[in-house]
């Protein structure tokens, strides 16, 4: 096979994991909207560890992303 | 195609490349005898984030007024943000690093913003950036820990109520993933900057091709993508720091 069919080929692949990370967000921010209706109070507190654990899960997207960039580019 | 006017250079016919945004330029060559200390167009915006957050710090004091207005507000405002979270997450003794906690904070936040205005350089997304600053926290929190606890410190590999027949396979998954804190922090803050800007010029190389007719649709994905780069600027900033605490939090309380 050639090698930039195989680099397309593998940066395709590299970016599965994505929909992981996607159904991970969805999770943080359903729960996020869930423990903000039961307890409005608690809505300060729990907003900025819903941002932190966002943020937490986009890096993993963000790895995905940089393997895949490093397989097609270099 | 219905475009009369693109930016592709019909001479050699080439695209334009999005990742070109991100070389390194020499401003000013400076040779001090074997190390290449020239001025680069990454450390011009280094000097400008460091001039710019002085600026903003220094002239919003400058009132001092008991009720402050607003710039005087905002500059209040970034260093209660920073307090509040070192005394949530480290604790009345993480105070003595504040200065360094609140500097991080406001150079990685003033250069995401900084790399936002048009032709500008996002020195944040290069790992040797970013992995300079994470290692310096890495080390840092290390060394805090070790001057700390002395010995002890290894203990923190070993989670207690953990029974020995598992610690042959877990002290080596705790050491690995302490190990691997300065390579997540670097590669988050990098690929984030790297990430956001690279989707930027490739939709924005969209908008002339597709001419007057076409070109709305990726101009109206561009300035969302704006908006978007402008919350990952703040949130990028916010978690590096709030990671940092919380590395400061477990060298200083060991768990």
């Amino acid at each position: 096979m050639e090698l930039d069919a195989a680099k397309m080929i593998g940066a395709g692949l590299a970016v599965i994991g994505l929909g992981g990370v996607g159904a991970g967000i969805g999770n943080i921010f359903a729960s996020l909207i869930s423990s903000i209706a039961r307890n409005p109070a608690s809505r300060g507190q729990v907003f900025g560890l819903a941002m932190l654990g966002f943020a937490l899960v986009e890096a993993v997207a963000l790895y995905a992303l940089l393997i895949s960039f490093l397989i097609l580019f270099t | 195609m219905a475009c009369t006017k693109t930016t592709r250079n019909r001479a050699t016919n080439k695209v334009a490349n999005p990742l070109e945004q991100f070389t390194i330029k020499t401003l000013v060559p400076i040779q001090l005898g074997d190390v290449d200390a020239s001025l680069t167009n990454s450390g011009l915006f280094m000097v400008l984030t460091v001039a710019a957050i002085s600026l903003f710090l220094t002239l919003g004091m400058r009132q001092r007024s008991l009720v402050p207005g607003r710039w005087q507000s905002l500059a209040e405002i970034s260093y209660e943000f920073i307090a509040g979270m070192i005394r949530d997450n480290v604790g009345s003794e993480g105070r003595k690093y504040f200065p360094f906690v609140f500097s991080l904070f406001m150079f990685i936040l003033f250069a995401n913003l900084i790399g936002l205005i048009p032709y500008a350089f996002t020195f944040t997304s290069h790992i040797a950036v970013t992995f300079a600053m994470a290692l310096v926290v890495f080390l840092g929190v290390t060394v805090i820990a070790i001057a700390r606890h002395g010995l002890h410190f290894f203990s923190f590999f070993l989670p207690s109520g953990v029974p020995m027949v598992m610690a042959p396979v877990l002290v080596p998954i705790e050491v690995l993933s302490y190990l691997s804190r300065p390579i997540s922090l670097s590669i988050r803050l990098f690929a984030n900057m790297m990430a956001g800007h690279t989707m930027m010029k490739v939709f924005a190389g969209f908008i002339i091709p597709l001419g007057i007719l076409g070109g709305w649709a990726p101009l109206t994905v561009d300035v969302a993508l704006t908006a978007f780069e402008f919350l990952v600027a703040f949130l990028q900033a916010y978690v590096f720091t709030v990671l940092t605490c919380l590395y400061l939090n477990d060298a200083i309380h060991l768990h």
